[in-house]
């Protein structure tokens, strides 16, 4: 429970947000999730299955919670995921982080702008210049005040799911609401 | 599991029972406390008259959940300082363990040691569990003049988030302007 009997998300899903599958989807799930985050790392595998599973019923969004102290590199993960994704490659350059999570650093941003094939002079500047410091900032505070109290912090149909993720509890709320 | 999931260990048992006054919004004064910050410095609650003061208890350095919880606020620091807030965590802890705790996680925030007498803070503040031997995991927001605002007590291996303290500082009165 968060200091509200039921948290809800506090900022609606938008155009701006990063977003995976059916666009009319019923069923939405939104992760605030940090790069580094070893946790995160355990619920990606499961989330692209229950992505398999749903197809076009399921709309995926994800924003960034980094927890910055506790992760030294999550923030500079989660703004080069927004600049590729200023490049269209966001969802590459997600799953790759992910994907990749022991080898995070600066050395494995610039291998996965050359492996996705990003302008790599576009990609470095807008990394250099923080070009999407505020942006990320933005995705973290609305979490903090959709009562996200850790990561990964997931939200069914805008209310947060405070089950277990790793049991296959996750899936089986959003089947059965596809399902209704 | 979730990074959160921490409820091994503890006895089960209810949360305290919290009456419809003391749930939410309340008001009454908080209570005066006297508690070490660093091996030889105390920290008073009076010391911060005039601005507003956020207590978290929690139940112990090194348990996951608190660990979550104070670097979520540790990330807050900024928003926090923009309503000139003090945020403090205190838990039963010996001073020894809160510092190397603050180090190794890099914590931006105070921990006072409520130590000896053993959770006599949290006790006064009626958040202590005496089968345990620790406190609740709970917050208040108090006031600029010293009075509790706003408190909640969290199921202990909840991480209670931020929303609820930046509601309750959101709706303090402004800063009155002494000329």
């Amino acid at each position: 429970m968060s200091q509200d009997e039921e948290a809800r998300l506090s900022v609606p899903v938008t155009k701006s947000d990063h977003s995976s599958g059916g666009d009319a989807a019923r069923v939405t799930l939104l992760e605030y999730g940090d790069y580094q985050c070893p946790f995160c790392g355990q619920a990606y595998p499961l989330v692209k299955a229950i992505q398999r599973q749903m197809g076009s019923s399921l709309r995926f969004v994800f924003r960034n919670f980094p927890l910055t102290n506790a992760h030294p590199f999550a923030e500079a993960a989660a703004e080069a995921a927004e600049a590729a994704a200023s490049q269209g490659r966001f969802w590459e350059m997600h799953d790759l982080l992910y994907e990749n999570q022991a080898n995070l650093g600066p050395q494995l941003l610039v291998e996965a702008a050359s492996s996705l094939k990003l302008d790599a002079k576009l990609f470095l500047g807008d990394l250099k210049a923080r070009k999407y410091k505020e942006r990320v900032r933005r995705d973290f505070m609305g979490g903090v005040r959709s009562g996200v109290n850790g990561t990964p912090g997931f939200f069914v149909n805008d209310v947060r799911f405070d089950g277990s993720w790793a049991s296959g509890e996750l899936a089986e709320t959003l089947a059965a609401l596809a399902r209704d | 599991m979730k990074i959160c999931d921490f409820s091994a260990g503890f006895t089960k048992r209810p949360l305290v029972a919290l009456d419809s006054a003391q749930r939410g919004q309340v008001s009454m004064k908080a209570p005066e406390f006297h508690l070490a910050s660093t091996p030889d410095q105390k920290v008073a609650l009076s010391d911060f008259l005039g601005r507003p003061v956020v207590l978290v208890f929690y139940p112990a350095d090194w348990s996951p959940v608190c660990s979550d919880q104070l670097s979520l606020y540790t990330e807050l620091h900024e928003e926090f300082a923009t309503y000139d807030a003090e945020v403090m965590g205190i838990s039963v802890d010996g001073i020894w363990s809160h510092l190397a705790f603050a180090h190794e996680r890099k914590y931006h925030l105070p921990l006072l040691s409520d130590f000896e007498p053993k959770g006599a803070t949290a006790k006064a503040y009626g958040v202590y569990r005496e089968t345990d031997g620790f406190s609740e995991r709970a917050l208040f927001v108090i006031d600029r003049e010293g009075i509790i605002r706003w408190r909640y007590v969290s199921p202990v291996g909840v991480n209670p988030g931020a929303d609820g303290i930046l509601r309750a500082l959101e709706a303090l009165p402004a800063k009155a302007t002494n000329s």
